[in-house]
Order: structure tokens, then sequence, then C-alpha cells
């Protein structure tokens, strides 16, 4: 079981390698700075994947998670406490390295938050939120958590749009580059493209082994119990309400590392990133995916991302995602790349358990 | 010993008084079947037990400890396993999957385990997967481990519940109508699986319609009517009880 | 001067309020007849302002509300033979991701043809300064028009569904479709209708607002939100109850503005909407309840 999962693991960094090279051989390396994008809105939809496919529970709020992460990390890492220097908390925080001086497009210097501090607020904000929420939100059920959870989201956005501190309508910009290791950074810089690509790519990489390995694991097997009958699932003495809500927030993590990671790539972060259009994009492609495949999901995403953020779309870009949803679910609501995929692998398996079986 | 004592326990919806004051105990290692005409509150009590529901007043006490205000998955953790009347095997799962889940409570990689694949989890799926295994081969559904668990047939899919609710090794297992919409033969196969799982020490509570099926295995059988106690004794003693022949000749129903 | 800022507050609240019940409304007749809640259902108010705007464009105003409704009511018809009518037993997932891309599609549609402009129809009587006094206080009539309208729509329903054959097959199929069904009811039909009344309805409601809300192609999710905020907080498919949660949200909303700044306004009804789900979940999905609150 365990090497089958590491094949298409490989099969995924071989085809990350390769779509390198082509954009390099066919001279459109601009290509790469979408694809990046990409990269980080598939970490938000596997993550939904895992909620909405493996323990059934949708969510049309997970932009409101993903603009937590950056709205976060773009206000305290644009923040100015120059000011305050001599304040004794700001000093300690400061020389505890939390806080980092920089030069501003002006020239100017700023004493703000060190965006690894940041992060880790972030998403740590992003936890307790999704905590708190996911508590009373997960214990409704069909309309009422769909409704629910649209609810948390219209609020998260009309907070971002309403205060001016997140900017309102023009949001926020000039967030600078995330320092990772040997002067690489996350940023929009054109000379880190390629670097930023394989970053982001990794990080999606990561998160896919350690899903799969989740979903192949005893939670993972609770979670599709769940989904398939709820009672029955407490009945084999499953917490539901807690495996509920350790998805919840696993999930509500991944969408805060990709919002904080996109802004500090995109350099800023606006109010439409947490628009109730985004959550119900993230569901699309999940539902397209194969709403149970995280492989089908990932594929979905990169495609459906990609050309959208090209404006392959144009001025449908909506509209083109809400028919992806009525069609999908009229027509296929296990999805296009699922159903076929999962009878595949279910072969494979089934085909390498009876040898397994066997050899016992 | 009592296993499970049940203490003037009632339950009402509304208007309707389900379950009245209803007392009795099971002996561990024993069968005991409850009977009753249609509406007896036969499953309202069982959901009593498995903490569906939670009683309006009364006491469950399960290996001296009270059961009556913990929800469903704390009673199944602490070893008090059920079936469905209406079979509720869980959908897009293979039966050996279905069968898997019913190890949860005898397993225990969370989150961060699952999601690292450590050694231990790994052996400890191995583990959860050849239990179920020889479970299946116990109850000899072993070939259908693979496929779909809600394509089976009506008895195959009663006999992968009975695995389901087996897995986590319970030392009470509530049995709620095993044979409904089997045939004779089944059924018949059914009251020696019954007496089988008693031989391997677990404590059976059945909630049965078939009386030849309640007669044969029982050790004890708990007769309702209209949500009260009206007979609790040996299987003889209670045909020959004039209260339950009144019940059971005023309707057709047995 | 305190009195006449309350007083604004409150009408505007009224007639913010008629809206929220009559879509409120809207979704009950449907959730009644097909269990469906139907995330497009604001997306009906919109279109029935939008369309009456156009059509004002050549035909006198009454002419033009008439024909508006008319149009969202064939439209709702379709959106039902199209899309829903020929599901076999489609989950309430399947069902909810549905109406949430028809939504996106009937608002991208509308951007199409009317674009990013915001609309109103005029005054139905007198304009933008006449004003009734009523017992001291100025109201512009258009505000009677909304309530007054409110008001013979949830009375119109009533007699409907309490005395017409019609009506009452409609309730029978929301108690038993499969037991209606057998009765020869053709519910099928019945949930047709359901889309084509609470078109209607939802249609109505946006042409008499239009004067003092204004309509532009994005309004309808707002709308549905607030709208399932009253249906909840009245007790799904309880349509008076509704009537008095929509005035309620209507003015709630209105006097937030007072503590909180404009930009926080949808935030408040939702917070309502989100503490009402937590606080009576069960009471929401109590069966006996629900059975009882199905009926009209």
């Amino acid at each position: 079981m365990r090497t089958s999962r590491f094949i298409p693991i490989l099969a995924l960094l071989g085809a990350v390698v390769l779509v390198q090279l082509l954009t390099l051989a066919g001279g459109k390396a601009f290509f790469l700075t979408q694809l990046t994008m990409s990269a980080y809105y598939t970490l938000i939809v596997i993550g939904l994947c895992l909620l909405m496919g493996f323990a059934g529970q949708i969510s049309l709020g997970h932009a409101g998670f993903f603009a937590i992460g950056g709205y976060t990390s773009a206000v305290l890492t644009t923040l100015d406490l120059a000011a305050y220097k001599e304040n004794p908390l700001v000093a300690m925080l400061a020389k505890a390295g939390v806080l980092t001086a920089r030069q501003d497009l002006y020239g100017g210097s700023l004493l703000s938050v060190h965006p690894w501090a940041a992060c880790v607020v972030a998403v740590l904000l992003a936890f307790v939120i999704a905590w708190a929420i996911g508590i009373p939100v997960l214990k409704l059920k069909g309309h009422y958590l769909a409704m629910a959870t649209l609810g948390f989201g219209t609020i998260i956005y009309s907070i971002v749009l309403g205060t001016q501190r997140f900017g309102a309508a023009d949001g926020i910009s000039s967030v600078p580059p995330f320092p990772l290791l040997f002067g690489v950074s996350v940023s929009g810089d054109s000379s880190l493209r390629v670097l930023n690509y394989y970053f982001a790519w990794l990080l999606v990489t990561v998160a896919m082994v350690l899903l799969l390995n989740l979903i192949s694991s005893r939670v993972g097997r609770a979670l599709r119990s769940i989904h398939g009958a709820e009672d029955a699932a407490g009945a084999m003495g499953v917490d539901t309400a807690r495996f509920k809500l350790s998805t919840f927030m696993l999930s509500a993590v991944l969408a805060a590392v990709a919002g904080v990671f996109l802004t500090h790539y995109n350099g800023g972060i606006g109010p439409s990133e947490a628009s109730i259009m985004k959550s119900v994009r993230y569901v699309a492609i999940v539902a397209v995916g194969g709403m149970g495949s995280l492989w089908g999901t990932l594929i979905m995403s990169v495609v459906l991302n990609f050309l959208s953020l090209r404006g392959y779309f144009g001025s449908f870009d909506d509209a083109v995602f809400g028919g992806i949803l009525i069609v999908i679910m009229l027509f296929a609501p296990d999805g296009i790349i699922g159903a076929d995929l999962r009878r595949l692998v279910g072969k494979i398996a089934n085909y390498k358990q009876q040898n397994s079986n066997k050899s016992q | 010993m009592a296993l499970l004592e049940v203490k003037n326990i009632s339950k009402r919806f509304g208007g309707l008084q389900a379950v009245k004051d209803v007392s009795f105990s099971v002996r561990e290692g024993s069968i005991k079947a409850v009977i009753g005409p249609n509406g007896a509150g036969k499953t309202t009590l069982f959901n009593l037990l498995s903490g569906f529901l939670l009683p309006d007043s009364g006491a469950i006490v399960y290996k001296g400890r009270p059961i009556h205000a913990k929800s469903p998955h704390e009673i199944a953790q602490q070893g008090l396993s059920r079936t469905f009347q209406h079979i509720r095997l869980f959908a897009h799962m293979t039966a050996l999957e279905n069968v898997m889940v019913g190890r949860h409570v005898r397993s225990r990689a969370g989150f961060l385990a699952g999601m690292l694949n450590l050694p231990w989890t790994w052996r400890e799926e191995q583990e959860i997967r050849e239990r179920a295994l020889s479970l299946m081969e116990f109850l000899g559904i072993v070939d259908l481990a693979d496929a779909n668990a809600t394509s089976l047939s009506y008895g195959q899919q009663r006999a992968v519940e009975l695995a389901r609710a087996l897995a986590g090794d319970p030392a009470m297992l509530l049995l709620d109508e095993p044979a409904a919409g089997l045939n004779m033969r089944e059924t018949a196969d059914t009251a020696r699986l019954i007496s089988r799982i008693r031989d391997l020490g677990i404590t059976v509570l059945i909630v049965e319609h078939d009386m030849s099926l309640v007669m044969q295995i029982s050790d004890e059988v708990l007769v309702l009517s209209y949500g009260e106690k009206i007979a609790d004794d040996a299987p003889r003693a209670v045909q020959g009880n004039p209260e339950v022949v009144r019940v059971y000749l005023g309707e057709d129903d047995a | 001067m305190f009195f006449e800022l309350f007083f604004q507050y409150l009408v505007a609240g009224l007639t913010y309020g008629t809206i929220y019940a009559i879509v409120g409304i809207g979704f009950n007749i449907i959730y009644n007849t097909t269990g469906i809640i139907n995330f497009a259902q604001g997306e009906f108010v919109m279109l029935g302002g939008m369309t009456a705007v156009t059509l004002y464009g050549f035909l006198p105003l009454p002419l033009a509300v008439i024909g508006a409704v008319l149009i969202t009511m064939v439209m709702g018809g379709l959106i039902e033979m199209v899309f829903i009518r020929w599901l076999v037993k489609p989950t309430v997932l399947r069902m909810i991701i549905i109406t949430i891309g028809i939504s996106i599609l009937i608002r991208e549609g509308a951007l199409l043809v009317w674009g990013e402009g915001v609309r109103s129809l005029p005054y139905f009587t007198g304009n933008e300064i006449s004003a009734l006094s009523l017992g001291g206080v100025r109201l512009s009539p258009q505000v009677l028009w909304s309530i007054g309208v409110c008001m013979v729509i949830v009375l119109f329903l009533n007699l409907f569904f309490k005395h017409t054959m019609l009506g009452r097959e409609m309730r029978a199929c929301a108690a038993n479709r499969d037991a209606a069904a057998l009765c020869g009811i053709p519910t099928k039909n019945m949930i047709t209708l359901s889309f084509v009344l609470s078109a209607g309805i939802g249609a109505l409601a946006g042409c008499v607002v239009s004067p003092i809300t204004y309509t532009q192609y994005s309004i309808g999710s707002g709308l549905a939100i607030k709208g399932f905020t009253v249906a909840i907080l009245g007790g799904l498919g309880n349509s008076m109850a509704a009537v008095a949660a929509g005035f309620i949200l209507g003015i709630l909303e209105s006097f937030s503005i007072w503590v909180l700044p404009t930009a926080y306004k949808d935030a408040i009804s939702i917070a309502i909407l989100l503490a009402m789900l937590f606080i009576r979940p069960s009471g929401l999905f109590g069966n006996k309840e629900a059975m009882r609150l199905k009926d009209f």
C-alpha cells in the first residue's frame, strides 16, 4: 500500500519539473506566475476536498479562511511600529526578531512584524477561528450548514470590505517578500519566478502526501463513515463531532497558509479574495474533481485556476464556474475525473489486496 | 453478575409514553431478548441504551458505571455495541472497510499520526485489517471483503453489520431485529450464530419478532407492552404468563 | 428631531423588511413542496425589478410591472423544468450546489444584459418629495405601497393554499409527496408551480421596492441570505411568522446603523442567522415540529 502511494507523488513531481522545462523551452516562462498562484489555490481546494468529499461537510466560506491568513499577514507585515521603538514591549519583540526593520518603497524605514512571525499568527488565528466557528456550525446539516458557512464567509467579506485598516475596497498593497532560505523569498520578483514556482508546488506536494496518508488511515476511514451514515459512525465509537471539527480546522489552516504565501507572492491582497464567489469557485473545483478525489481536485484546480488567471474566460469568469457547477451536478455528480480514476485505482488496489491475501 | 442494569427508565415523545418506568438487568454472558407487539417501545429502549436518546428519568448502569447521559460514541467506546433494525452500512465503502470502522474503538491513530503514517500506525492498520478479515471469516463473508457494502444482498448486509459491531471486541452486543427480512433457513443460521457469539463471552441483548428464534436461544425474555414491562423471566415461564398470552393473542404480531 | 430620525429608520426598516419577508416566503413555498432551499431565490427579486425597468421604457408602469412579474414567473418555471424536474432523488448537497450555480448564471446573465448600473422604477404615486402626513410624521407613499403589496401577497397565498383546489393539492404534496401522487395529484407540476409562484411574488416585491431601494444585477445573493434568515427566524414553512420576522430583521438592521458603521449592516443579519442556527438547531430539525410547520 505504501509504495503505490509513492508513484503518483513522483508523477506529480515529474510533471512539475516537466512543465517548468516546457515553459522554458517554449519561451513561456511567464506562465509560471499563474502556475504558482494556481498551486496556492490548489492548497485550499485539496483541504476543502477532504472536508467535502471525505467528511461530507460543505463549506461555502473557505475564502474567509484564505482571507484571514492573507489579511493577517498583510496587516502585520505592513504595520509601522517605528514610532513606538522606545516602548519596552516593542523593543523586546524587535530584539527577539519578531519585529524587523526594513525600508519601504520610498526609502523610509519601517519597523514591522517579521513575515515568519506574521505567518504563525495568521495560521494560529485561522486555527482558532475555525475552532470557534466549527463547534456550532458543524452541528448543522444540509441547507443549514451551507447557509451558516455562507454566512461566515459573508461576515468576513463585509468586515474586510468595511474596515479602513484592511484597506476597504482597495485591499492592502506593498506587502514585503517572505524570506525563505538562502536569500530566496516568496515574492513577485521575476528573477525568483522559477524558485517560487518550485516552492509553491513543493508545498502542494507535501500537503498532498499528508492528506493522502490521512485518507487511507483510520481517520480517513472514520471520515468516510461519517459521510456514509453519521449515526452509525457514532454507534461504532467514532466521535463524529470531533472528527468533523478537526477536518474543518485542518482545511482552514491549509487555506490560511495559502492565503499567507499568495499574499506575499502577489505583494498584496484585496477584498475579492474573501468574496463568496471565491468560496463557490473552490466548491466548484472540488465538485468537478470528483468530490472524493484528491487527485481529481488537484488536476482540475490547476487547469481551471490557470485558465481563469490567464484570463481565458474573459468577463465570463464567474459564469464559467457557475455553469460548471450546474453541469457537473446535473450530469456527473461524482465528477468527471473522479469516477473513472477511482474505478481504476480501485481495481489496482483490489488486485494488490487479493495478491497479498493470497500470500498470507 | 449484572453487566447491564436498567433502573426505572422512562421516555416520552410529546403525548406518547414510549417507555414507562422499565427496570431490568442483563447477566454477564447471557442472551436476553426483548419482545413485544409493534409500538411496545423496543426500539426506543435500544436507542436509550445506545445513547441515541436521552431518558427523561431513570438510570442505565453498564459495568457499574452510569451511561444514560453519554453520547453514542462514548457508549461504544465502553464496549457496548449495536446493530440497527434498518441496516445502516457506510455507503461508498467496501464490506471490509465497513468492518474496519468497527475496529475504531480499539485503535488510536489520530490526525497527526495518520498524516505522517508513522510505523506504528501502519502496524496498527495491519492489525485492524487482519482482525476485520478474521471476523468476516468467522461470519462466512470473507469472500465479500472487497465488494461495495451497499451492493450486497440483504442477508449479507446483515452479516457485514454484525461483523462491524463485533470488530470493536464489545463486552455486550445490542441486536435490533437481526432476523428481520431473512428467510427461515437464514433465521436458523442467525440463531446459531448468536449462540456462538455468546460462547465467545459476549453478552447479547436482542430485540426480535421471530418468536421461535427468541425462545430457542434466550436465557431470559423481557416482554414490553405499550412501553411497560409486563414480564421478565425464563422463556418457558414467559410463554405461560397469562398477561403475555393476552397481549400476544390480542394481536397477530407474533 | 430625535423622533423624526427614529421614524425614518423605522420606515426604512419596514421597507427592507417587506422584501426580506417576501423572499423568506418564497423560500417557504419551494421548501414546502420540494424540501429544497432555493439559493437563487434573491435573483427573482432582482429579475423582477430589472425587467420592469426595461419594460417601463416602452410600456406604462402598471403593464411593465405585470409584464415583469409574468416574465419572471416563466423564468421560475423554466428553471425548475430544465434543472430540477428530471433529477431522481437528488441529494441535498447536489441541490444546494445546483441552485447556487443557477443563481450565479442568472446574476452573470443580468450583468451581461443590464450592466453594472443601478436602476429603479419611478414612484408608483407621487415622487421622491411627495409625502403623506400620518399623525404629524411624513411618510413616502411608496412605503405604503410596499407594505400593502406585501400584505396582499400574504393574504392571497393564505386564501390560495387554504381555499383553492390547486392550493390544497400543493399542500398535500408538501405533507406526503408519494401519497399525493397516489391520489392522482401531478406532484411534478406542483413543484413547477411552486417555483412559478415564488418567482412571481419575488418579482412583484422587486418592482414595488425598486423606487426606494434601487436594483442592481448583484443584489440577489444578499437578499437570499436575508430571506433565509427571515425564514429561519419565523420557522421554516411558516409564512405569517416570516412576515413578522422580516419586519423585525429590517428594523434591527436599520437601527444598527446608529451604533455600527454602515458597512457592517449585512454582518448584523448574518450574525442573527448564525445565532439562530446555533441556539435552536434542534428546534429547527425536530421532526414533529417540522411536520407541523410544513403546513403552510
